[in-house]
């Protein structure tokens, strides 16, 4: 682990950069391939709305692995990461356009741990809707 | 109906060994669009302390959720997968992936509850290296959807 965020610099309340990370159907089949989820409610709108889905949706674990793009991006080294747990709220809905969705990530440290750990609390939206809850990582700083 | 509560605390034989490919590892840091090199670029991992390039933090998912679908598709347990949805998802990790790991995972079921018809499945994937060394530890939170009334 070699992050070179120092403990001592950060303090509760403390923004990490925020990012938007956008995501379209072409997305969705990369990330279906490269992580074999290929659950067809993330490519195939006609079996989306027949169990219920406004339109096809994004996987929830591609929305986590893009949420903590924030805090890798700020501590350079992805190992500083030491846990990271998301609640799945709402789907990110990509309509079949150029444009697809976008997925918007904001971050602050919520508390100092001991071990020059601390708590970084993650907000994720997409379309105004908040699409994680209780998104959290605890990150290792030197 | 609901599932049987006898199942909670039931651990999963270890499955056979992942090997952790590099580009494995690209494709993966590819699809998300994330370009930090110690993805990619061996000497950019060594030069962060690592031995070789290591994967994204949740790239070991695809590794803990194929072993826990060995336990929510055992028929005994009875779960609907088919209106399974993804609730919550949290990792601890000891160490990061990195290529030419070969891993096991050992799955637990932590937790079995009913709620408004819904059946909540909660699974816990210890995942070890051929040395034996502790990894990574996944949980695995599984909602089957309450049927609609017809």
């Amino acid at each position: 682990m070699a992050t070179t965020v120092k403990y001592a610099d950060v303090e509760v309340g403390t923004e990490l950069p925020a990012q938007t990370f956008p995501v379209t159907r072409a997305t969705l089949v990369q990330y279906a391939g490269a992580s074999g989820d290929f659950n067809p409610i993330h490519w195939n709108e006609k079996f989306a709305v027949e169990v219920g889905l406004p339109d096809v949706i994004a996987h929830g674990m591609f929305t986590m692995a893009e949420a903590i793009r924030v805090v890798t991006d700020w501590t350079g080294d992805p190992a500083a990461v030491v846990e990271y747990g998301v609640r799945f709220t709402k789907p990110v809905v990509v309509p079949n356009d150029d444009k697809g969705a976008e997925i918007e990530v904001s971050a602050k440290v919520a508390a100092k741990l001991d071990d020059n750990r601390v708590r970084v609390d993650l907000l994720a939206t997409s379309a105004g809707q908040k699409v994680l809850g209780m998104s959290r990582a605890v990150v290792q700083l030197v | 109906m609901a599932l049987d509560q006898s199942f909670v605390g039931r651990t999963y034989p270890p499955t056979a060994p992942y090997e952790v490919g590099r580009e494995k590892i690209r494709e993966f840091a590819e699809a998300v669009g994330d370009t930090n090199p110690a993805y990619v670029d061996r000497e950019a991992a060594q030069a962060l302390g690592h031995a070789d390039v290591i994967a994204p933090p949740t790239f070991v998912f695809a590794i803990t959720f194929k072993a826990a679908g060995e336990v929510v598709h055992d028929p005994e347990l009875g779960l609907d997968y088919s209106r399974v949805v993804h609730g919550d998802q949290k990792f601890a990790y000891t160490r990061p992936v990195r290529a030419g790991d070969r891993l096991s995972v050992t799955s637990t079921i932590e937790g079995i509850k009913s709620l408004a018809g819904n059946d909540i499945v909660d699974v816990r994937g210890e995942v070890h290296d051929e040395a034996g060394e502790h990894v990574v530890t996944a949980w695995t939170k599984l909602v089957s959807r309450a049927a609609e009334e017809a």
